[in-house]
C-alpha cells in the first residue's frame, strides 16, 4: 500500500511524462521524431519484459519469441491474407497471449539458470522456424508490408501509418496506454503478490497462494505486452523479419531495464531512451561507437548500480513506483 | 481436550536422508506444545512437513478429518494452519502495511482482521510505511507473526521465535502466544531456549533422532529436569 501523498505524485508524475511526450511530437526535428516513435514501441517491449524480470524476478533470454510472435502475428496475415489493420493487429495480440501460456506452462517448471536456458530454447525454436518457412517469412530478408495497406479507419478519421505524425501519436498512445496500466498493475494486490514472489515464493506457497498461476498470469501478461509491440512495430514501420526473432532481440530488453531500473514504471523508456541515443550520438564520431557504448554502460553500473531510476528512488525518491 | 492436529507415523526424507521416522504428534485444542530436542533432531523438519515443505513418504496429518499429506503446499494453510519459520522470511522489499496486506489478500480477510492483528502489535501500527527490511529483529519478528495471524488460523507453527532478540522483545513474544491461547489458537513451538518453553507450554514433546519420545505435561518437565538433560543435554 503505497502511502497517499507518494500515490499522488506517482499519478501525477506518469501523466506529466505522457503529456511532455505528446508536447514532443509538436517540438521535435523529423529525425528525433522518428527515433522517439521507435523507442515508445520498444519501451512497451521492456515494460512488457520488466513485468516478468523486475516484479516477478524471472530472467528470461526468449522474449524476443514474443515480440516476434506479436510481430509475425499481424505482418503475414497483412502481406499474405490482406487483413486489414485493426484485425492484424488483433492477431499479433492473440498470437503472444497463446505463446506465452504455452512456453509459461512449460518453463515454469524450472526455476532461476533453467529458467533462463528453457526460454532461450524456445525461442530458438521460433528464431529458426522463422528461417525455415521463408515461403511465408522470406527469412532474414524479410517482408516489406505495403505502404497501401497501413492505413486504418477510426471513427471515420483516416489514419495513414506511414505519417511520421500518425505514427507518433499512435506510439504515444499504446505506449500510455501500457504505461498506465502497469502503474495500476504494481498498485494493485496482484502486483505485490508478483513482487511478493520475487522476495520469497516459498513463503507465498506457506501464506496459501497459489504461485504457479500467479507466475503464469505474469508471464503471459508480459507476453501481451510484448506482442503488442511486436504487432504495433510490423504496422508502424512496415518491417517484419528474422533479425527481430533471434537472441539479441531477447538481451535488448534486459539491457533496457537493467540500465533503466528494473522494477520502476518508467525505467524501460529511460533505459531504450538512453541506449538508443548513447548509439547514435557515439556512432556519428566514430565506427567502433560499440566500444563507447560499452565504456558508457560500465559507468553507468558503477555509479547507478539500481539502473537510473532505481538508484534515484533508492537514494532520494522513495515514492517512486 | 479434543484433538486438533493428529500426526501418526510420518516419514521425512531430506533427498535419501530420513530425517522423520514414525513421528507421532497429538496437539490439543487451545494448548502450546513446544517442540524439544537437540540440533539435527527433527523439530523444523516435522513443521516443514506439516506444511508440506518436506514432502511425506509415509504416514498422516489429519485436521479437521483432512489428509494434510494429501494437499499441495499452498492448500494448507487454507485449512486454518499458519506457519512462522525461523529467521522471520519477510518480503524485505515490501513496507509493513504491504506485509499485512499479502497475508490478508491470502484468505481474502478485511479490515477487521488488520485491526485485531495490529492491536496485538501495536508497535507495528507506528511503523506501517517503513520498509520491513529496515525493522528491527524483534519488529521484524513481530510482523512474520502478524501476516501468519492474517490468516485467522487455528493452528500456529511458530520456529524459534525468540531466537537472537532482547529480553523485553521475547517477553512480547511469549505474552502474544499465551494470548493466542486464550483466543483459542493452538500453537507448536519449537524452542532452543528450555526457560522459554517451560513459561509457556502446557505440554513437551521431546524428539530425538525424529521420533518423538515422549510428549510430557509441562509440570512433569519442571519436576524432573532429568527430560531435558537426556534430550536437550542442558540443565
Amino acid at each position: 500500500m503505497m502511502p497517499g501523498a507518494g500515490s499522488r505524485r506517482a499519478v501525477a508524475l506518469h501523466l506529466a511524462v505522457i503529456a511532455v511526450l505528446f508536447a514532443l511530437n509538436f517540438i521535435l526535428p523529423e529525425y528525433h521524431r522518428g527515433i522517439f516513435s521507435r523507442v515508445m514501441v520498444l519501451a512497451v517491449f521492456a515494460m512488457g519484459y520488466n513485468i516478468l524480470f523486475g516484479y516477478t524476478g524471472l530472467l528470461s533470454l526468449g522474449h524476443a519469441m514474443f515480440f516476434a510472435a506479436g510481430l509475425y502475428g499481424a505482418g503475414l496475415p497483412l502481406y499474405h491474407l490482406g487483413w486489414g489493420v485493426p484485425e492484424s493487429f488483433v492477431v499479433g495480440l492473440a498470437c503472444g497471449v497463446v505463446l506465452s501460456a504455452a512456453v509459461g506452462v512449460l518453463a515454469l517448471r524450472t526455476t532461476g539458470v533453467a529458467f533462463m536456458i528453457v526460454t532461450m530454447m524456445f525461442s530458438q525454436v521460433f528464431y529458426l522456424a522463422t528461417l525455415y518457412f521463408t515461403t511465408y517469412t522470406r527469412g532474414e530478408e524479410g517482408l516489406v508490408l505495403p505502404q497501401a495497406a497501413r492505413r486504418v479507419e477510426l471513427g471515420g478519421v483516416a489514419l495513414d501509418l506511414t505519417n511520421p505524425a500518425s505514427r507518433y501519436m499512435i506510439a504515444l498512445a499504446m505506449f500510455s496506454i501500457v504505461l498506465l496500466a502497469t502503474l495500476a498493475l504494481v498498485r494493485a494486490p496482484f502486483g505485490r503478490t508478483l513482487v511478493a514472489i520475487r522476495e520469497n515464493e516459498e513463503r507465498m506457497r506457506m501464506l496459501g497462494y497459489d504461485v504457479f498461476r500467479a507466475k503464469l498470469s505474469a508471464v503471459i501478461l508480459s507476453g501481451l505486452f510484448c506482442a503488442a509491440s511486436g504487432a504495433a512495430y510490423a504496422l508502424l514501420f512496415g518491417y517484419v523479419g528474422s533479425g527481430f526473432a533471434s537472441i539479441q532481440y531477447s538481451i535488448l530488453p534486459l539491457l533496457w531495464v537493467l540500465l533503466g531500473g528494473a522494477a520502476t514504471t518508467l525505467g524501460p523508456l529511460i533505459g531504450t531512451l538512453f541506449m538508443f541515443y548513447v548509439i547514435d550520438i557515439t556512432s556519428a564520431y566514430t565506427s567502433a561507437y560499440l566500444l563507447l557504448v560499452g565504456v558508457a554502460l560500465i559507468l553507468l553500473i558503477l555509479f547507478f548500480p539500481r539502473g537510473l531510476l532505481g538508484s534515484i528512488r533508492e537514494r532520494w525518491l522513495p515514492w517512486l513506483p | 481436550m479434543a484433538s486438533t492436529l493428529a500426526i501418526d507415523g510420518l516419514d521425512a526424507f531430506y533427498g535419501e536422508v530420513q530425517v522423520l521416522r514414525g513421528f507421532k504428534l497429538d496437539l490439543q485444542q487451545h494448548e502450546v506444545l513446544c517442540l524439544l530436542g537437540r540440533n539435527g533432531a527433527g523439530k523444523t523438519t516435522a513443521l516443514k512437513a506439516i506444511m508440506g515443505l518436506v514432502p511425506a513418504r509415509a504416514g498422516s496429518i489429519i485436521k479437521d478429518g483432512r489428509d494434510l499429506t494429501k494437499l499441495a503446499p499452498h492448500e494448507v494453510p487454507r485449512t486454518g494452519v499458519a506457519y512462522v519459520p525461523q529467521g522471520r522470511r519477510l518480503f524485505s522489499e515490501l513496507t509493513v502495511a504491504e506485509n499485512i496486506e499479502i497475508g490478508l489478500m491470502a484468505r481474502g480477510k478485511g479490515r477487521t482482521t488488520r485491526e485485531s492483528v495490529l492491536d496485538l502489535f501495536p508497535v507495528l501500527r507506528e511503523r506501517l510505511s517503513q520498509r520491513s527490511g529496515t525493522l528491527s529483529g524483534g519488529e521484524q519478528q513481530m510482523l512474520a507473526m502478524a501476516r501468519a495471524l492474517c490468516l485467522e488460523p487455528d493452528v500456529l507453527l511458530l520456529d524459534e521465535p525468540t531466537e537472537g532478540l532482547m529480553p523485553s522483545m521475547i517477553a512480547k513474544i511469549r505474552e502474544t502466544v499465551a494470548g493466542l491461547r486464550e483466543r483459542g489458537v493452538s500453537t507448536i513451538l519449537v524452542e532452543q531456549r528450555v526457560d522459554a518453553v517451560l513459561s509457556l507450554a502446557d505440554r513437551v514433546a521431546f524428539i530425538e533422532n525424529g521420533q518423538n519420545r515422549e510428549t510430557l505435561p509441562v509440570q512433569a518437565v519442571r519436576d524432573d529436569p532429568a527430560f531435558v538433560r537426556r534430550y536437550v543435554g542442558v540443565e
